[in-house]
């Protein structure tokens, strides 16, 4: 039954059909909360389009919407603050030193339609980010960037952040990470995520590993 | 063909013939190297058109490559549009906040005039110049950004894929001002000198888009923006991948296609074959940390998909050299490139 519903609802996704989405969320029946039900659904065809862009059959614009889709409707069964949002470790997003906003809102949106919530930090360059991270008290941060350079200036972050003697996992994800998949070690990162989808297993992985 | 006789023009218009020259041409799309080369940084380097010919020279005689790149960073097309570039030590100029924050920017939007832009103007002094340094031994590529690729940077992905997806009169707009600025654009720098444009369109890719949006968009714009270049044109994929797309492509009139490392050499050389001479696919990023012999076994395997028969110009996938690429990796390249694309590629022979 799940896996017809995960079906349908990938369908109405990649259709980009904002109602027959609505309607599978809608009749979802009482017993399945929320949560369990973006666990069991939503997450499921988020992952499939992910793998399917990775593996060069869907296009870019429909992980994109699928993303947004599922945000807005998982915002409207599970407002942001509701406390039925998962126990995590405190969480933040940024770009760093570019603006290119995509990868970033991919991920929020795909890890709020989980369940997640995290603080958005916008775009930031490397001291005001190790500062903010400070600040915030940060358990794992993910950084998006689309330029090799930007990139490369994770590692700087990283050692900032270790001789403040922050212990925050650093999750790192854009074009550059796609093209090497050596360069998340280069830089100093704790894990990679692919694609939008990757980071909530990549998350879940290591808040196991915090317990 | 004699190796010596030769000139590069010579052996990339035998390519794109889809003939077999003396040796596989090798494009080297440097921007930032030129800098590096002159001992400038690179913001200064951009700031004078004198640079980046001597760049381009001191470079070309160093590789001993097949073209002058007259490209000097995407966001110069959005200086024109009134834009902000972000330069860097160690990187491509950046696009800064986007142009367009509105539906009423894009409402407002004027075409740039090409002539009367500083930013441009440099670019097409530059093309001018190096034209009277390599006259036609060399061909000079110029790039333009597709009409349909560089919303992105006018206006940020997100609110451009909205845009494509939930406002078609206002798109239909702003495709209307970006086609008459790449074709002004396109043809100023043919008029300077170039010997091509490089029609850089990552949008249309199908890792951006789906074929299906691809033919109702970026397919149609292309068709229509290149009929109206005065000079033969390469689409170039930016390391987006392109295979279900490459009969469309070679319908829009261009001549070449510059693909993907994601993609199979030898799968997009078969289909190409005769219809789309091919560029490419070294991997720019991973370069930055290949050795010597690396970069050999790659040259080689690529020349081995894709070198026979000619319509391959050898090339990094996404058209511009990262700066943190060593010399000694373009170098390793160059030399491998020497040794073994010359033609006939007998040693490729049940590989």
């Amino acid at each position: 039954m799940t896996d017809k519903l995960v079906d349908a609802f990938t369908r109405a996704l990649l259709d980009v059909d904002r109602l027959a989405a609505k309607q599978i969320v809608q009749n979802r029946g009482h017993d399945t909360s929320p949560v369990k039900f973006a666990e069991d659904v939503v997450l499921p065809a988020l992952e499939r389009i992910g793998a399917g862009w990775q593996a060069g059959t869907l296009a870019l614009s429909q992980v994109y919407m699928a993303g947004r889709i599922c945000e807005d409707l998982i915002d409207q069964i599970l407002p942001p603050e509701d406390p039925d949002r998962k126990n995590q470790p405190k969480m933040a997003i940024c770009i760093l030193s570019d603006h290119h906003k995509l990868g970033k809102i991919m991920v929020c949106s795909l890890l709020r339609a989980s369940g997640f919530d995290l603080a958005d930090y916008g775009v930031m360059e490397v001291d005001d980010l190790v500062e903010q991270v400070q600040k915030d008290n940060i358990d794992i941060l993910l950084i998006s960037v689309l330029m090799l350079p930007s990139a490369l200036k994770i590692k700087t972050v990283k050692q900032k952040l270790a001789h403040l003697g922050c212990d925050v996992k650093l999750i790192v994800g854009g074009a550059p990470f796609r093209f090497d998949d050596r360069l998340w070690k280069t830089v100093g990162a704790d894990a990679m995520c692919r694609d939008a989808s990757d980071a909530v297993s990549v998350i879940e992985n290591m808040m196991k590993g915090m317990v | 063909m004699n190796q010596k006789s030769v000139t590069s023009m010579q052996r990339v218009l035998t390519t794109l013939g889809h003939r077999e020259p003396d040796r596989v041409p090798v494009f080297f799309l440097f921007t930032l190297h030129g800098a590096k080369e002159v001992g400038l940084p690179i913001k200064t380097y951009f700031s004078d058109p004198d640079n980046v010919v001597e760049g381009q020279m001191r470079l070309l005689a160093k590789y001993r490559h097949d073209c002058i790149y007259s490209f000097f960073y995407a966001p110069v097309e959005i200086a024109a549009f009134g834009g902000e570039v972000i330069f860097t030590d160690d990187g491509p100029p950046n696009s800064g906040e986007p142009v367009i924050k509105t539906t009423g920017d894009i409402k407002n939007l004027a075409v740039p005039d090409v002539k009367n832009t500083p930013c441009l103007e440099m670019v097409l002094t530059a093309t001018q110049r190096l034209k009277e340094r390599v006259k036609d031994a060399v061909p000079i590529i110029g790039v333009v950004m597709s009409p349909f690729s560089l919303p992105v940077m006018q206006m940020g992905f997100d609110r451009y894929f909205d845009l494509m997806l939930e406002k078609p009169d206002l798109f239909a707009h702003l495709m209307k001002v970006n086609q008459a600025f790449c074709v002004e654009w396109a043809n100023a720098q043919l008029a300077a000198g170039a010997t091509a444009i490089c029609y850089f369109d990552p949008i249309s890719s199908t890792t951006i888009t789906t074929r299906e949006m691809y033919l109702k968009t970026g397919f149609t714009i292309a068709g229509q923006t290149l009929a109206k270049i005065n000079g033969p044109t390469a689409t170039h994929m930016a390391s987006g991948r392109c295979l279900p797309i490459i009969d469309d492509i070679a319908a829009t009139g261009t001549a070449a296609v510059g693909v993907s490392c994601h993609e199979d050499m030898a799968l997009i050389k078969s289909v190409c074959r005769g219809k789309l001479s091919v560029i490419g696919n070294l991997n720019g990023i991973e370069m930055c940390r290949w050795s010597s012999e690396d970069a050999e076994n790659h040259v080689k395997e690529v020349i081995a998909k894709a070198g026979a028969g000619g319509g391959f110009i050898l090339s990094d996938n996404h058209g511009e050299i990262p700066f943190q690429v060593p010399d000694d990796v373009l170098m390793a390249i160059s030399e491998a490139v020497h040794t073994w694309g010359r033609y006939p590629l007998d040693w490729t022979a049940g590989k």
